[in-house]
C-alpha cells in the first residue's frame, strides 16, 4: 500500500535482460474488452526498440501495462525483477495530453518531480536534487524558462521538460511515448541527441511512434503492433528485427 | 482605530474572531487544491452529509462533532472508493452519497418531528464560539495545516500528473482518500464558524480568488490565505456592525473579493490583449 520511497530499491538480477514480457492480455479499467493480447518480447540491457503502430494499436497500452498503470495477466520482468519491485529503475514520459498543464507549478518543479522515487514519503528534495535537475534543465536547452509556469511553454519545449524529469529520475529502462509528435524541429534535434547519449550510457528505451521514416538511423530493432497485437513477419515469426553485431539492422 | 478594537472588548468577540480566522485560513490553503483538482462540489457534498451523522449523535447523546465527523469521513471514503479507477466520475460518486445521505439526515429528522436543533449546526453561529470550541478549532486547524506542510509534494504531484505519480509506486488514489478524509475534518470543524452549508464558499471562493490573481502554487496558497483572513475579519466586523448573520457576512465578503479578482483579471487580460 505504501510502496513508494527509497527503501524499495533492489538491485537487478545479474544477467537479466532490461525488460521480457510475456503477456497474455492487457485491459483498460472497466473495459471487456483487451486492448493488447499475447505479447512476447525481451529487450536487452543498453537496446533502443520502437514500438510502431498506428493509432490504437496498443503502443501505448504496452508501455502503460510496463509502467505498471494497467492491469495485465502474463509475466513482467524489469532487469529481472517484477513491476514494482524497484520503481526508480523505470521512467515513463507520457503522452502529452496526460498532464494538467495549466497546474501552477514552473518547469524547474515539474522536472524536480522526477527525483521524488528517490524521496520517497516526508523527505524533501536536497539541494543535489535540485542541481541534478538545474543541470538536466541546462542540457535540454530550457535554462531561460525554468522558472516559467508550464503552461507558458511551447509543446516542444513541454515535451524536453517530461524528457528532464524521466532523466532526472536516473532510470535504467526508460518508456517514452510519442516524444516525437507534434515538436518543433530543435526538441527533435534535442531528443535525438540525448537518445544516443542514453545509448552511449548503457540506458534501455522502449519508444512508442507512428513515424517510419527514421527507423533505421534511430533504433535498434522494431516491434510491429496491430490492434493490440504484434504482427507476425513473412515466417510467421513476431516481426521484431535485433541489432546484429554490424549494427543497426531495422 | 475606536471603531476596530470597541468589538474585542467582548470575550465573545474575540473568540469568534479567532475561530473565524483559524477556520478562514486553513479552509483556503486546503481549498486550493479544492479548486485545482477541480473538486468544488465535495465541501458542499461533505457539508450536507453531516447532517445524519448530526442527527445519530444527538439521539443516541453522543458529541454532535464526533456524528458530524464520522458521516464527513464515511462519505469522503465513499466518494473516494466508488469513483476509484474512473470507473464511475467523481462528480457522479458526489451526487450520489451527498443527497442519499442528506436524505437520510432529513429522514431521520422528520422521524425527531423537530428541526430547531439543527439550525446552528447547519447555519454555524460564530458568536456562539466557546474556549472549548476554540482549542478543538485550533487544534483541527494545526492538524490539516501540518498534514499539508508534511505531504505537499505528494498532493501537487498526484494533483497535475496521477500516473508519473503511480509509475512511481505513490498511489494516487491513497493521497486522494486522505485529502477527501482532511476534507471531511475540516468542514465539520467549521461547523461553528460558518454552518455546514456555508463552510464549503470558505473552501472555495478564496482559493478560486487566489487562481485568478497568480500561477504559483505557494504564491496562491498565501494569497487565499490572505483573502480568507480579510474576509473573516470584515465578516465579522460588518455582523457587529450592521447585526447580520455573520457565517453569511463572512462568505458575501469571500465572494466580493472573487468578484474584485475576477474584474482584475479581465481588466488585466484585455489590458495585455491591446
Amino acid at each position: 500500500m505504501f510502496p513508494y520511497g527509497n527503501r524499495r530499491h533492489v538491485d537487478p538480477v545479474a544477467g537479466a535482460p532490461a525488460l521480457e514480457l510475456d503477456l497474455e492480455s492487457v485491459s483498460y479499467p472497466g473495459s471487456a474488452a483487451p486492448a493488447l493480447q499475447q505479447v512476447q518480447l525481451s529487450v536487452p540491457v543498453g537496446a533502443r526498440v520502437a514500438l510502431v503502430g498506428h493509432n490504437g494499436a496498443g503502443k501505448s497500452t504496452l508501455l502503460k501495462a510496463v509502467a505498471g498503470l494497467l492491469p495485465f495477466s502474463g509475466r513482467v520482468r524489469i532487469c529481472g525483477r517484477p513491476i514494482g519491485a524497484c520503481h526508480h529503475r523505470v521512467a515513463y514520459l507520457p503522452q502529452h495530453g496526460e498532464i494538467d498543464w495549466q497546474f501552477p507549478i514552473e518547469l524547474r518543479k515539474l522536472v524536480l518531480t522526477g527525483r521524488y522515487v528517490h524521496l520517497g514519503w516526508l523527505r524533501r528534495p536536497s539541494l543535489q536534487d535540485y542541481a541534478i535537475c538545474d543541470a538536466l534543465i541546462a542540457r535540454l536547452g530550457l535554462a531561460q524558462m525554468a522558472a516559467r509556469q508550464i503552461a507558458q511553454l511551447s509543446g516542444g519545449q513541454q515535451q524536453r521538460a517530461l524528457l528532464a524529469r524521466a532523466l532526472a529520475q536516473e532510470a535504467e529502462v526508460l518508456l517514452l511515448d510519442e516524444p516525437l509528435i507534434a515538436v518543433d524541429a530543435e526538441t527533435r534535434t534535442v531528443l535525438a541527441t540525448v537518445m544516443d547519449e542514453l545509448r552511449a550510457r548503457g540506458r534501455t528505451l522502449l519508444v512508442a511512434t507512428h513515424d517510419v521514416s527514421g527507423l533505421a538511423a534511430e533504433f535498434d530493432s522494431a516491434v510491429f503492433l496491430s490492434e493490440g497485437r504484434v504482427l507476425p513477419a513473412a515466417g510467421g515469426e513476431p516481426m521484431q528485427r535485433q541489432r546484429t553485431a554490424a549494427g543497426p539492422a531495422v | 482605530m475606536n471603531w476596530l478594537l470597541a468589538p474585542l472588548q467582548f470575550t465573545f468577540m474575540q473568540t469568534g474572531l479567532l475561530a473565524a480566522l483559524l477556520v478562514g485560513v486553513t479552509c483556503a490553503v486546503l481549498g486550493v487544491y479544492v479548486v485545482l483538482r477541480r473538486m468544488a462540489f465535495i465541501g458542499d457534498a461533505l457539508a450536507h452529509t453531516a447532517l445524519p451523522g448530526v442527527v445519530v449523535a444527538y439521539l443516541y447523546g453522543w458529541n454532535l462533532f464526533v456524528g458530524a465527523l464520522v458521516a464527513g469521513l464515511l462519505t469522503a471514503l465513499g466518494i473516494g472508493w466508488i469513483s476509484r479507477r474512473a470507473t464511475v466520475r467523481e462528480d457522479t460518486a458526489i451526487g450520489v452519497l451527498f443527497t442519499a445521505m442528506f436524505a437520510l439526515g432529513i429522514l431521520m429528522l422528520s422521524g425527531m418531528r423537530s428541526f430547531r436543533d439543527f439550525t446552528h449546526i447547519l447555519f454555524g453561529n460564530i458568536l456562539g464560539v466557546t474556549r472549548a470550541d476554540l482549542l478543538l478549532i485550533s487544534a483541527m486547524c494545526a492538524l490539516v495545516l501540518l498534514v499539508l506542510a508534511l505531504f505537499h509534494k505528494e498532493l501537487e504531484l498526484t494533483s497535475f500528473d496521477p500516473l508519473h505519480a503511480q509509475v512511481m509506486g505513490l498511489n494516487p488514489d491513497l493521497v486522494r482518500y486522505g485529502l477527501l478524509a482532511l476534507l471531511a475534518l475540516m468542514v465539520v470543524t467549521g461547523l461553528k464558524v460558518a454552518g455546514v452549508v456555508l463552510t464549503s464558499a470558505l473552501l472555495v471562493t478564496p482559493a478560486a480568488a487566489a487562481a485568478l490573481l497568480t500561477n504559483r502554487l505557494p504564491r496562491m496558497m498565501a494569497i487565499a490565505a490572505l483573502l480568507a483572513a480579510c474576509s473573516a475579519s470584515v465578516g465579522l466586523y460588518a455582523s457587529y456592525y450592521f447585526s447580520v448573520a455573520a457565517g453569511s457576512a463572512i462568505v458575501l465578503t469571500c465572494a466580493l473579493l472573487f468578484g474584485t479578482a475576477w474584474l482584475y483579471r479581465s481588466l488585466w487580460q484585455a489590458g495585455a490583449a491591446r
